[in-house]
């Protein structure tokens, strides 16, 4: 492989990476970039998914093992972002320190169910032939450099499901009464919207999300009780860096962050690459602290 | 006038009762505690290893055989005449955890010696916990020597027992660039460090050198560096959930270990099967001994702990380290007829030969064991087959004399 191949490697790494941060961050952009709600929950509803897919796909169906773990992650999870938003998240709107420490014990005891249920030992999702298999680009002119299969169907999945909440939002029922209760809550109450129902069908919608990229996660990496931890920080820093309230910001931000991460593991090492992309994400914040995409509504200026 | 008298004579006598009466309490108490200082009862030892987090796919079995060895001497009638009781601590992957549990085992619980440990940050932190109450813990993994305290039995293997023995193997068969990848801390980083040394001197080059932080799980970067790298073989001294994810990411790259050859440090029966050994078949590893080694004492040894764990149980090196651990602890306790840690220390490293699991072994005075190197190659089944092995027991050496020369064990 020659120098401009690992060039192009590294740009589609990156790209693969601002694919999955920005399937962890998107559940968490709808829950906290525009409802407020700080959701440190997030990185376990990550691992649930992953453990539903585990489950689901253990059944013997054949090829349909893959969507049939996707579908039941997406549906488990989002199952138990309504029973959490019913019970918890709902009486400690207009509270984010509450809702923090709150959700913050909620991952707790889903960590520690994790591993009463499935042992302290990761369980892993044996991917399908066809996925354990790379393109290789020979043919046009990059000798050794291959895009695994595997990648290529996380970004698609990514691409699918932005596409789909961006429909969602701006032509569907819920997304024009998601808009007005983000703008003005009062005046959309005084209206006739049940906030109430709004934030309940958004708050699942994001778990929903987060349990489909668990499940997706799982495809590359085992899922273990504390997978949901090494995401939860890359997934509040996409939201913020993104900015607030704007689903353009969030992918934007995953889209750097994969990027900016990826070239700078092209000469250090991933802990220094670490390092010094936090370091970029603190000065960049200092300069922008609304991030990419600054969008002004009332709710958010209340927060 | 009655009652203030009687509160008169109650206060009179007060002071010289609580004055009779305390000092009796405190001598109760302390007759006690005295009598309760085991003479006869028990004899504690602390078994401290990482029963949750990203260490436990490793560690979990190592207690399980500590704790069947415990078991055996009970059956045997014990040490000393008393039944030996475990006190068994979670050390959760966090070398920090560790100090504390460790202390606490030793302040706390009074245990005579300490079997645990697994990953070289989790031993550094236990030192000086050990140093400071003069206790004796028995450390059973392999790990980067460059270190000689003497209050740890290291029964591991040194790097002069597993990683030069495994470069041996594989300059011999015509490896010659070599990948050097690993977590991020101090085992991989001196093995590393070893390595390079001796690559270099011995006529090879090093293709590259990379680290992922502990538990990491993405390799896009490294794959991309391995591919533009072009080794002959990879030396894989990675940690814990980071291998699994390495060999699915590398399969998925299209390099499974049947094209890229990776010789593994950390990778035996226990992490294969967790990991689903189709995922890392064909690929290498370098131990002191493969549950597959045709002796006596091993089969014994396996059927046991299957006895007693279950049928699909496997069993590996750091798990066979920590059986002989207690066993040689027993034997150097009976020799010294004491459990005091000081005794059991010069008593054990003046054991005769013993014949276990691996085969011959014995501690030097250096307090690290002699025993014999094998390199296997891992079948789909699971288990490993020996493709080479050590002439044999190699005689351990902390400090390898090219990466830090001049360096001796001073005991």
């Amino acid at each position: 492989m020659t120098e401009l191949g690992l060039l192009v490697t590294q740009l589609f790494n990156g790209i693969s990476l601002g694919s999955i941060l920005l399937l962890a961050a998107l559940g968490l952009a709808l829950s906290f970039g525009l409802m407020n709600v700080i959701n440190m929950a997030h990185g376990e509803l990550l691992m649930m998914g992953g453990y539903v897919a585990y489950l689901a796909y253990r059944l013997p169906i054949g090829p349909w093992r893959l969507p049939a773990a996707m579908l039941a992650a997406t549906a488990g999870t989002a199952a138990f972002g309504a029973l959490l938003e019913m019970t918890i998240i709902r009486r400690l709107y207009g509270r984010p320190l509450d809702t923090l420490l709150a959700t913050w014990g909620v991952s707790l005891v889903l960590q520690q169910g994790a591993r009463s249920l499935f042992g302290p030992v990761g369980v892993g999702v044996t991917a399908p032939a066809w996925l354990d298999r790379s393109i290789p680009l020979r043919g046009i002119g990059l000798p050794g450099v291959g895009l695994p299969v595997v990648r290529l169907l996380i970004i698609g999945l990514a691409a699918a499901v932005l596409a789909a909440l961006a429909l969602l939002l701006a032509r569907s029922r819920w997304g024009r009464l998601l808009r007005a209760v983000q703008d003005d809550r009062d005046m959309a109450e005084a209206l006739g919207v049940n906030s109430r129902r709004v934030d309940l069908v958004i708050f699942t919608i994001g778990t929903a999300v987060a349990g489909l990229a668990g499940a997706a996660l799982a495809l590359i990496a085992p899922v273990t009780p504390t997978v949901g931890q090494s995401y939860i920080v890359y997934a509040f820093l996409v939201v913020i860096v993104g900015g607030l309230g704007s689903l353009t910001g969030t992918v934007l931000a995953a889209l750097a962050v994969g990027l900016l991460s990826a070239s700078l593991q092209l000469f250090a090492t991933v802990s220094t690459a670490d390092v010094l992309l936090l370091l970029v994400v603190m000065a960049f914040i200092q300069v922008r602290p609304r991030g990419l995409i600054t969008r002004l509504s009332r709710a958010l200026e209340e927060a | 006038m009655i009652r203030v008298r009687s509160r008169l004579v109650l206060r009179r006598l007060a002071a010289p009762a609580l004055a009779a009466f305390l000092p009796a309490v405190f001598l109760g108490v302390t007759a006690r505690s005295l009598a309760a200082a085991p003479a006869a009862g028990p004899i504690k030892v602390g078994v401290l290893h990482s029963l949750t987090g990203t260490m436990a796919i490793s560690e979990v079995s190592v207690k399980n055989a500590t704790l069947l060895a415990i078991d055996q001497l009970n059956r045997n009638g014990g040490v000393l005449g008393r039944p030996v009781e475990p006190i068994i601590e979670d050390g959760a992957s966090d070398p920090a955890m560790f100090a504390q549990k460790a202390q606490k085992l030793l302040q706390e619980d009074h245990v005579v010696t300490v079997f645990g440990g697994w990953t070289s940050a989790s031993r550094k932190a236990m030192l000086p916990v050990f140093e400071r109450f003069h206790s004796l813990l028995w450390y059973p993994v392999q790990f980067e020597g460059n270190e000689c305290s003497p209050d740890i039995m290291y029964s591991g293997a040194q790097p002069n027992q597993q990683i030069l023995p495994a470069l041996t193997w594989a300059m011999h068969a015509g490896d010659k660039r070599i990948f050097l990848l690993g977590s991020d801390y101090v085992f991989p980083r001196t093995a590393n460090l070893i390595l390079k040394k001796h690559i270099a001197r011995d006529g090879g080059t090093v293709a590259g050198e990379e680290y992922v932080p502990l538990g990491g799980t993405d390799f896009s970067a490294i794959i991309a560096k391995i591919k533009l790298a072009h080794p002959d073989i990879i030396f894989n001294t990675l940690n814990g959930d980071s291998n699994v994810s390495f060999f699915k990411q590398m399969a998925a790259a299209g390099m499974p270990p049947s094209k890229v050859p990776v010789m593994s440090f950390s990778i035996a029966e226990q992490e294969a099967r967790a990991m689903g050994p189709s995922l890392v078949a064909g690929s290498y590893a370098a131990w002191n001994y493969f549950q597959s080694l045709p002796l006596a004492p091993n089969e014994a040894f396996v059927a046991a702990y299957k006895a007693k764990y279950g049928a699909n149980q496997v069993v590996d090196d750091p798990m066979v380290h920590g059986y002989i651990d207690v066993m040689q602890w027993a034997a150097a306790v009976k020799r010294a007829g004491t459990t005091d840690p000081e005794a059991v220390r010069r008593a054990a490293v003046s054991l005769p030969w013993a014949w276990g699991p691996m085969g011959s072994l014995k501690f030097a005075p250096n307090q690290s064991l002699y025993q014999k190197a094998y390199v296997g190659q891992l079948q789909p089944d699971g288990q490993f087959k020996v493709i080479w092995q050590s002439a044999g027991p190699i005689m351990p050496q902390p400090y390898d004399q090219l990466t830090f020369p001049g360096k001796t064990c001073t005991d």
